[in-house]
């Protein structure tokens, strides 16, 4: 085990207009399993092929948006490290108690230039994937709608995003993978990976702070993709673009809304990253292929519409 | 079968009583009020609800539409149902994003 430090995007904590709504969208179409149910009315829920017992948190509220994102330490020592590292580093920082989120460790939960808060924790409890770890099958049987593998990563817009950038690489170690510059030669959007893949976050510069852009789960292939699209339509759920590819980490994509208009990805196939690739840099006159590499020009609504 | 029309447009087009006003105009593919997330979520669809329509809507994000703006008849297309003909102001406006000068050179240079 070579990783070190922040392992993976853990879970995101999205707020929704209507529960009830929001659940069955989450669990009969995007085909998540619902493991709990907290004193709050909080849900959990996870992709099958996840092992820890929860990776989506939905809380009803009057606004849809982001109220966080978790990411999992490689071990609890870590927690002590960051969070010295934060205070340092000039960032609020708080510590959660175990079982705040229920079946989840200690978690040391810190804001950022852009307006979001984050969160690192160690210990999350087993639940497993229902197949086993001695012989296992390659998927279990009764899964429902997209049947999406994981969560995967989240884009978030906020002012500062450099700031959120910056934070990300100098005090948690991520990589900087991919980079849309703006016409100064500035970062405008940056694609950040704490492990091999080609994004963990991504972060881009827009005038209000703490935005969501989207929560994205992982299928395997572009048949799977067009399958999930197969179902938006079934169930008329409100699709933003795609299938498509995005030239940036190379995914195929395709992008819709839950009930409560926060934004949706299930993709496949990106690259692999390792710490000895350098970052690819997109232009800004390239800026439409690097989203929507067949479209090859912008569109509005994926790029303003956030909550 | 209600109708609605946008203030300053042209555009008048049919709602059934049981849809919501955006997907009446998507479903014509008809235009005048910008498309966001059809989720009551973004705002992007913002309008204002003119003279004495009448109309109830689903739940919509206080963010984007506070008590005090909602008690002047403004609301979220994609929420809104009619009870009568409705005569809308559009109020959505699309965030400024980091490439708006971009936008308009590279739909040149896709067209």
């Amino acid at each position: 085990m070579s990783f070190t430090g922040v392992m993976r995007p853990g879970h995101a904590a999205i707020r929704v207009l209507d529960m009830a709504e929001a659940v069955e969208y989450y669990v009969e179409r995007v085909g998540l399993i619902k493991t709990d149910e907290d004193k709050q009315g909080r849900v959990y829920l996870k992709g099958w092929d996840e092992l820890d017992c929860f990776s989506l948190v939905l809380r009803e509220a009057d606004s849809p948006g982001i109220d966080f994102m978790g990411f999992k330490v490689c071990k609890e020592s870590d927690l002590d490290d960051f969070e010295a590292k934060l205070k340092e580093y000039g960032q609020n920082v708080e510590r959660m108690p175990a079982g705040e989120l229920i079946k989840c460790g200690e978690r040391v939960r810190f804001d950022s230039p852009s307006g979001h808060t984050f969160e690192l924790y160690a210990e999350k409890e087993y639940l497993g994937d229902g197949l086993g770890r001695l012989n296992p099958n390659p998927w279990p049987e009764g899964l429902k709608g997209m049947q999406v593998h994981r969560f995967d990563h989240c884009l978030l817009y906020g002012s500062n995003a450099i700031g959120t950038v910056n934070l990300f690489r100098d005090v948690l170690g991520f990589d900087l993978t991919e980079q849309v510059l703006n016409p100064e030669g500035e970062i405008a959007a940056a694609f950040l990976s704490c492990s091999n893949k080609a994004h963990d976050i991504a972060i881009l510069e827009h005038p209000e702070p703490g935005k969501l852009h989207h929560v994205s789960f992982m299928l395997m292939t572009w048949e799977e993709v067009l399958r999930a699209a197969d179902i938006m339509s079934m169930h008329d759920i409100a699709i933003d673009i795609g299938p498509t590819r995005h030239g940036i980490t190379r995914g195929q994509t395709i992008y819709f809304f839950d009930p409560s208009g926060n934004r949706n990805e299930v993709f496949c196939g990106d690259y692999t990253w390792y710490p000895d690739r350098e970052p690819i840099t997109w232009q800004p006159e390239e800026l439409g292929k690097a989203i929507f590499y067949h479209d090859r020009k912008l569109n509005e609504n994926f790029l303003g519409v956030v909550t | 079968m209600y109708q609605i029309s946008i203030e300053d447009s042209d555009e008048v087009f049919d709602c059934a009583a049981d849809r919501n006003v955006l997907k009446a105009m998507e479903k014509l593919g008809r235009s005048g009020i910008p498309i966001g997330c059809r989720g009551g979520g973004c705002g992007v669809c913002r309008v204002q609800v003119l003279g004495k329509g009448q109309y109830h809507t689903g739940k919509m994000s206080r963010e984007q539409v506070p008590a005090d703006d909602e008690k002047k008849g403004i609301c979220l297309a994609c929420k809104l149902i009619p009870e009568s003909n409705l005569r809308l102001k559009v109020l959505g406006k699309w965030q400024k994003h980091f490439s708006d000068n971009r936008v308009s050179e590279n739909q040149k240079l896709g067209t």
